[in-house]
């Protein structure tokens, strides 16, 4: 059998056993009830103990939302959604105080994923590993069960917490930049996550201060037929530097869950914010069925002079990917970053890239985008670049690569460009690959088996990508790409 | 060492092999020569277990062992080299990361212990300045943006550090000028021992000033037609392959 074959055929044979997340936890939960309406608003505003203006907040976008409709333009089909199948708010019914009482199973669920949540257990941790601390905030379905580090971080000055507690303890915050980055009224799926989040991450750091250690949200769907809506706030006020991390998983399960996520990120003058998601959700079995919805919209702005916000993604689960990080460019000399890794494999549809938004003078962005599609699936980047009239000296440099294991499978590529003044400077670059028969039977002829020869050479396609994220990221994406890829590695 | 016997081998419904017999003992270099698609690189990829190529009968073995029974990389870690006609490029992949990556595979397939970090450092420091390959082409992905001489000596420097005990060279000469040519056959010659045999492939007598070998072979249609010492390459070279068919091109 041609070797290109034989990774088709065992890429083929990728089974849902090789999702090692996909265990379910058995807890008993509470749960809304089925479906959407202004009363399951209410009740999931009455949940988290919100100020009026919230579940205002929240109303008004519903109505909003019920006069839209489901965006049709992604590479990406499914059948249609029925919005009144799900469950937009489930909590662990022993809601926890301290972390004292959480509930054991939600703790061993964590230790599972690999991520503490005492705090000791974390400082063990990295004595053992020689790693660098990292706060974590869990959200296990619609509620955050721990925040670690929280004190410590406090010292600096920088809130972590999660942002349904935000809501009651920093209001001014919150009122301020909610909705600043991505408005209500922005798309279908983020106005449906203004009306129905639940919980999700908020970061404040004050001005000046670089976070003294990374941050990081975990997020896990558990319950059955629950979508999840999480809402991520990062705040760097002027001259303030953090990087924050991102991962998610889920359990196995028949159905299509929904994960319908909005961040919004605002850079003031000078300051930075580094973004990194390693995206594991669970992407189906072999032949299509279950798997995640992944309807994310993640917007960044650099809104004060001299700013930078870089988003770095490794996009490795989810049935379908819909998602498109962006930098809205405001300040003069604001810089922005994508760098993508989407791998798709099974019949996983994966339809994500960036925007660009040149507003300023003299901003600049950079992205760089590497595909690979295996199996049946489906890889579009879609990426958009634009500068305003009055954003003269605007440069953007965008490569993107695909890079095709098999012949049943596909990928596109969907630049936008639009120069509003002369003096913009923009260079496209983009390939489309094979891993060629002559490539693996080089590497077998030098000893390396199949499964090695593609790690290889896939990791050789992404280096560029996998250089930008934190070390300890790196190499949790590394292994990742080589499981995602498995099929491959018997 | 290595036994061909009366191999037959197509790709398609093409047979491009049709019984090639070929010994080459322990120790011994023998040279191939053959006008161009006589099937030569069919050999090399044969032995070495390039998919697409049908064997239909006759056998070959390797130290006693059915070669063509096992897996490309099962090769590889049993000692079989092939110097590429057509290196392959691979960007992103460091050449000194897939060289390290290689020696392991093959070690860990033998039960070997994989070599250090140090170690192999001090091994590539030692071999490759001889051949040519600058820091600079050790950094870079794997034969992106060589030359044609340099993939070659990029080559046999692979060969170098693998240390095969069968080592095919296919056409190892082309595109190569005198001096470098000099460079590949004297890492070549550097490389034959009591315990090794090798099988070069060419189409032109001068690489077999350099590298003499111990037999020539003359291949044609997928066949040994001649057999003779290292005077028999001088006497093609003189005779074309006219004689076989073709012209000496
Ligand atoms: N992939 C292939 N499919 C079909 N025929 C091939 C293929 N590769 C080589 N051949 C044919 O096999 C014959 C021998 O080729 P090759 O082994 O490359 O000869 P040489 O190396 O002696 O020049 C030629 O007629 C060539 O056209
Ligand atoms: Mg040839």
């Amino acid at each position: 059998m041609p070797a290109v074959q034989e990774t088709v055929e065992r890429v083929r044979a990728l089974d849902v056993d090789q999702y090692k997340y996909g265990f379910v936890t058995d807890i008993e939960s509470e749960k809304a009830p089925k479906g959407l309406s202004e009363d399951t608003i209410r009740y999931i505003s009455a949940k988290k103990n919100e100020p009026e203006w919230m579940l205002e907040w929240r109303l008004q976008a519903y109505r909003r939302w019920l006069t839209m409709e489901e965006p049709t333009w992604a590479r990406v089909s499914y059948p249609r959604i029925d919005f009144q199948d799900y469950y937009y708010y489930s909590q662990p019914k022993a809601g926890p105080k301290s972390i004292d009482e959480i509930d054991p199973e939600i703790l061993k669920t964590y230790e599972k994923l690999g991520i503490p949540l005492r705090e000791r257990d974390a400082l063990l941790g990295i004595e053992n590993s020689g790693g660098s601390k990292v706060a974590v905030d869990a959200v296990f379905d619609s509620v955050s069960v721990a925040t670690t580090f929280r004190a410590e971080l406090a010292s600096a000055g920088v809130i972590f917490m999660p942002i349904s507690e935000a809501i009651r303890e920093h209001p001014e915050l919150v009122k301020t930049y909610l909705g600043s980055v991505v408005p209500v009224s922005d798309n279908f799926y983020a106005t449906l996550n203004s009306a129905v989040f639940s919980d999700g991450s908020f970061v404040y750091i004050p001005p000046g201060v670089r976070c003294p250690m990374e941050l990081s949200t975990y997020f896990r769907i558990n319950e059955r037929n629950t979508g999840q809506f999480e809402r991520t706030l990062i705040i760097a006020d002027e001259g303030a530097y953090v990087s924050y991390l991102e991962g998610c998983t889920a359990p196995q399960r028949d159905e299509n869950q929904l994960h319908a996520a909005v961040v919004e990120l605002v850079a003031l003058k000078d300051a930075e914010i580094k973004y990194s998601t390693v995206q594991n959700w669970y992407p189906g079995d072999k032949d299509g069925k279950g798997g995640i919805y992944n309807f994310v919209t993640k917007r960044g702005d650099c809104r004060g002079d001299n700013s930078k916000i870089s988003w770095t993604q490794v996009e490795t689960g989810s049935a379908i990917t819909w998602k498109y990080p962006s930098c809205i460019l405001r300040g003069d000399n604001s810089q922005g970053e994508f760098y993508s890794i989407a791998i798709s494999n099974g019949y996983q549809q994966v339809d994500s890239g960036t925007k660009m938004i040149h507003l300023g003078k003299n901003t600049s962005s950079r992205i760089i985008s590497k595909g690979i599609a295996a199996g049946h699936s489906e890889n579009t980047y879609r990426g958009q670049v634009s500068a305003h009239r009055k954003a003269t000296g605007a440069r953007n440099f965008t490569n993107c690569d695909s890079l095709l294991i098999g012949n049943q499978c596909g990928a596109h590529t969907v630049p936008y460009m639009e120069a509003r003044n002369a003096s913009a400077q923009f260079e496209h670059e983009a390939t489309t690959s094979k891993i060629s028969e002559d490539q693996l039977f080089y590497c077998l002829q030098r000893g390396l088996s199949q499964e090695e020869a593609v790690a290889l050479i896939v990791n050789g396609f992404v280096r560029d990508v996998l250089q930008q994220l934190p070390m300890e990221f790196a190499v949790e994406a590394q292994k990742l790409i080589a499981v995602s890829l498995e099929g491959s590695v018997g | 060492m290595l036994e061909i016997k009366n191999l037959h081998a197509r790709i398609g419904d093409n047979e491009i092999l049709k019984g090639l017999t070929l010994t080459i003992p322990a120790g011994e270099v023998h040279a191939i020569m053959g006008p161009n698609g006589s099937g030569k690189s069919t050999l090399s990829y044969v032995l070495s277990g390039k998919p697409d190529y049908e064997v239909t009968e006759g056998s070959a073995t390797f130290n006693g062992q059915d070669i063509l029974a096992l897996a490309p990389e099962e090769r590889a870690a049993a000692g079989v080299f092939l110097a590429f006609q057509y290196p392959i490029e691979i960007p992103g992949v460091a050449n000194m990361q897939f060289l390290r990556s290689a020696m392991n595979a093959q070690k860990k397939a033998r039960g070997e212990e994989e070599i250090s970090t140090p170690d192999f450092l001090k091994l590539v420091r030692l071999k490759a300045p001889d051949l040519g390959i600058t820091q600079d082409m050790l950094r870079r992905g794997v034969n992106v943006g060589f030359s044609g001489g340099e993939k070659k000596r990029n080559e046999i420097l692979q060969m170098a550090l693998l240390e095969p005990k069968l080592c095919i060279l296919d056409e190892t000469d082309s595109g190569l000028d005198i001096d470098a040519l000099k460079v590949v056959a004297q890492g070549v010659n550097a490389l034959r021992a009591p315990d090794r045999a090798m099988l070069v492939i060419t189409h032109y007598q001068r690489l077999l000033d350099h590298i003499v070998p111990d037999v020539v072979h003359v291949m044609h249609k997928g066949r040994i037609v001649r057999s003779g010492g290292a005077e028999l390459a001088l006497e093609l070279e003189e005779s074309g392959y006219a004689a076989y068919g073709q012209d000496a091109a």
